[in-house]
């Protein structure tokens, strides 16, 4: 077969990521250690699996970071991250800049040199992106204060990887001069090279592009892609956004995922934004994973065993030190009950930037192979251990806080979400939409449609193009926290299958759907789910209102008797039902619906005659007994 | 044990404080039947037959709403009009409700003593109730003095508590049988002969 040991590593990785991944999970590990724990399976050091290439590997799947990133700020209105400035630079500044001081400082206590020291803290000074906001994602904890101060200080470090970048040659002249190679020189791009202001130019030139073009052309290009209705090329389009990005910021000297983050963030009050994120999740799920097991895969445990007391002595050094800054930081920032805590055991790993930064170093002399080694394996080690120290303060240290603080209030923190989840907005839910809205509840719409999605936009309405069928986009909707669900969609199967799903997953959410007939209303009986509205009854039924009144009732008799009719209609549904639920295979679905509808319901009504309710307003029984009287 | 059938009105009961908290203070009972009207038929097309039905089931037929416009809320004149059909409730062959109590539960904004010859209602609240003590003689019922509950825009927690206290005694006094018919035609509410028991 073509390109055969392509897929046979492709098999390896998949296979134990999809074997080891659900057993950390029931394990309640979470899926980051279950990754690390494939890669060290699959690795050289155990089953042999992959040798030396899963350091390549790694380097391409750090691709996730990037499609992370994206996904992140597509979360992230800008008026929100105007908000965060102050914990970006504030709290991700510090962060950086005193634990990178004191590491510094400890490495100069152990008598390495001055350049190498400086080097060492800055590089150990950020922590892991993958891991933290993996974690973070998994456990729900993006919009938990202590998440979202995380994420600033991440934010943060992937700003200064360019200055580290732009220092790390100037460090490695300082001690011992004249000896930085031209090829290192090259590695980091042809604008580094060219004069600060020009650089800065350039810089500022690149992000008003992509804020340019994601405000203004990429709704037009996304509008032209959705309507051919063909998926893959939306998902094609969307991959080449960000991998477009990612290489245009990577020519221009920054970071790829900084790029990217930006360009989601200018998506993010785009009506595809919902769209773009289910497409990108999967892809950025599987890179993640594949970048996960490639560092599981790539721990050195030769140099473990040659000296695993200095290692595991250094590994926790790193770890106590960067926990420590992080506390201080984070009481500092009124980060309380526990939150600092949970803060504090997020980011105290090294970063997977730490691999390039160490690497540069070598290649800039800056590092012999035993300090670069080294390094490289106790970096690795703290991105292993974190999820453990995720669980350590989940088991351990926040039981104990809790008992000192009585218990721990999540919700103060927690954003208002939408109390209603309206999955379509055309002829019937345009309507169901509006009197929610007139009456001032917020509600999340979605719809499939995109030219209707286009078209409903210029009158005001915001909504999303997205397909409530897929489970991802429940989930991105909110439906975790919503109170009400509702299927006013013109799909009536797969408004069905959705039900299924929300009742399943989140009993909780109520449902209301729209109906095509009684066997359709009966299908959500079945779930349990009593709130549901024929689309077409009621506008009938009013139409022979209408008539009534063209025929000589009054409008009120007329009411009356439209009003007598639903009711009774009701109760021959309720009957209807009964039926159904003893003779099932009487009513073959597919065929003849229709007439069979019909049949049924004529049937049933013979049951029931139309009672008339408003005897006691004209009494004949009374006329009677007046004249009896007389 | 006597069976209760409260028959409520209020069009905008959350906005309610008077009657939430009156309706709360009793719904626990056992024996006591809360049918909220406004509630069952948001658009006034009542179930007869089913309210009949209710009606065959109870001893006592309470109608508790907010006094307005000298009467109850539009409901209360629609279930009366529909349900109270003849030859069920009255004629010569509707004894459905014979020998059964019924009573009014009403709160009114004013105070008391703006109601009657001296005040600016210049009627009384039983004269007011007129209508609902004949409905009830006619379908062969037997109307007990009200519990009205009187200037409710103004009336403290605390006195409302006492007010509340005081409707579940009513109706456990009523449920169970524990006072005299004839101490009714001493008074002008009910409300004295509850308090008066303590």
């Amino acid at each position: 077969m073509y390109n055969q040991e392509f897929f046979l590593s492709a098999l390896i990785y998949l296979g134990a990521a999809v074997i080891s991944v659900p057993i950390a999970k029931k394990l309640g590990l979470g899926s980051v250690l279950g990754y690390l724990l494939a890669g060290i399976l699959i690795g050289p050091f155990v089953l042999k699996l992959v040798g030396t290439e899963a350091g390549e590997v790694m380097h391409f799947a750090e691709f996730g970071v990037v499609l992370m990133l994206f996904i992140i700020g597509l979360e992230l209105e800008p008026k929100l991250l105007w908000k965060m400035r102050r914990s970006i630079f504030g709290l991700g500044g510090l962060q950086v800049l005193i634990t990178a001081a004191i590491i510094t400082a400890v490495a100069l206590i152990l008598n390495f040199q001055i350049n190498r020291a400086i080097a060492i803290g800055l590089i150990l000074a950020l922590s892991s992106t993958a891991i933290v906001l993996q974690t973070l994602s998994e456990k729900g904890l993006m919009r938990n204060i202590a998440g979202r101060s995380a994420f600033s200080v991440l934010l943060f470090q992937d700003m200064a990887v360019i200055p580290i970048l732009a220092l790390i040659p100037i460090i490695a002249t300082l001690g011992s001069p004249a000896n930085l190679s031209d090829s290192a020189l090259n590695n980091i791009g042809e604008v580094a090279k060219m004069p600060g202001w020009l650089q800065l130019l350039i810089i500022i030139g690149a992000i008003t592009a992509i804020v340019i073009i994601g405000r203004y052309a990429a709704r037009h290009i996304f509008r032209l892609v959705a309507e051919t209705g063909l998926h893959e090329v939306f998902v094609a389009l969307a991959l080449l956004l960000v991998i477009g990005t990612a290489l245009a910021m990577d020519a221009i000297g920054l970071s790829p995922a900084l790029g990217t983050f930006i360009a989601g963030v200018v998506l993010a009050d785009s009506e595809y934004r919902h769209e773009l994120e289910t497409t990108i999740d999967p892809f950025k799920g599987l890179l993640l994973g594949l970048f996960f097991i490639s560092v599981g895969a790539s721990i050195n445990f030769n140099l473990l065993i040659e000296s695993p007391l200095m290692i595991i002595q250094f590994l926790f050094l790193l770890i106590f030190l960067k926990f420590a800054v992080l506390l201080f930081l984070g009481r500092m920032f009124r980060l309380k009950k526990g939150f600092e805590f949970l803060f504090a055991f997020l980011l105290s790993q090294a970063s997977e930037f730490a691999f390039v930064l160490i690497s540069f170093s070598k290649q800039n002399k800056l590092f012999d192979d035993q300090t670069s080694g080294m390094l490289l394996l106790v970096v690795t080690l703290s991105m292993a251990i974190s999820p453990l120290l995720l669980i350590f303060n989940e088991k351990a240290v926040s039981p104990i806080l809790e008992r000192w603080q009585n218990k721990l209030e999540y919700d103060e923190i927690e954003e208002e979400e939408n109390p209603v989840i309206l999955a379509g907005f055309g002829r019937f839910g345009l309507t169901v939409g509006r009197i929610l809205l007139a009456n001032g509840f917020k509600v999340t719409i979605l719809d499939n449609n995109p030219s209707n999605v286009e078209t409903l936009r210029k009158y005001g309405f915001k909504l999303y193009f997205g397909d409530i069928t897929r489970p991802r986009m429940l989930e991105k909707a909110g439906i975790e926290k919503a109170r009400l669900l509702i299927l006013s969609m013109a799909e009536h199967e797969n408004a069905l299958k959705v039900a299924e799903i929300v009742r399943k997953k989140y009993p909780d959410v109520k449902i209301l759907a729209r109906a095509k007939d009684v066997f359709h209303v009966f299908e959500y009986l079945n779930m349990n789910i009593s709130n549901v509205q024929r689309e077409n009854f009621h506008s009938a039924a009013e139409l022979g209102n209408k008539a009534l009144v063209e025929l000589g009732l009054s409008k009120y008799e007329a009411y009356r008797a439209t009003r007598t009719f639903k009711h009774h209609e009701q109760q021959v549904t309720e009957e209807l039902y009964h039926h159904w639920l003893e003779d099932n295979a009487k009513f073959i679905r597919e065929s003849r619906r229709f007439e069979e509808q019909v049949k049924e319901t004529l049937q049933a009504e013979k049951n029931y005659s139309i009672h008339d309710t408003d005897c006691a307003w004209d009494v004949d029984s009374l006329k009677e007994e007046a004249q009896l009287k007389k | 044990m006597k069976r209760i059938l409260i028959l409520f009105a209020h069009p905008a009961f959350n906005k309610s404080r008077i009657n939430k908290a009156l309706i709360q203070s009793i719904q626990d009972l056992e024996g006591v039947t809360v049918n909220n009207l406004y509630e069952k038929y948001p658009d006034f097309f009542i179930d007869v037959k089913a309210e009949q039905k209710l009606l065959l089931e109870h001893d006592i037929i309470v109608w508790h709403h907010p006094f307005y416009w000298y009467s109850a809320p539009a409901i209360i004149k629609e279930w009366m009009d529909l349900v109270l059909e003849h030859g069920f409730a009255y004629g010569t062959k509707g004894r459905a409700l014979e020998g059964k109590w019924a009573i009014s539960v009403i709160s009114t904004g004013g105070r008391k003593e703006i109601y009657g010859s001296t005040g600016s209602n210049q009627f009384s609240i039983n004269q007011f109730l007129a209508p609902f003590n004949q409905s009830a003689t006619l379908c062969r019922m037997k109307y007990l003095p009200p519990f009205v509950v009187h200037g409710s825009h103004t009336l403290s927690a605390e006195k409302l508590q006492q007010h509340c206290s005081n409707y579940r005694k009513m109706m456990i006094t009523l449920r169970d049988e524990k006072c005299n018919e004839s101490v009714f035609h001493k008074v002008e509410y009910i409300n004295s002969i509850i308090e008066n028991n303590v």
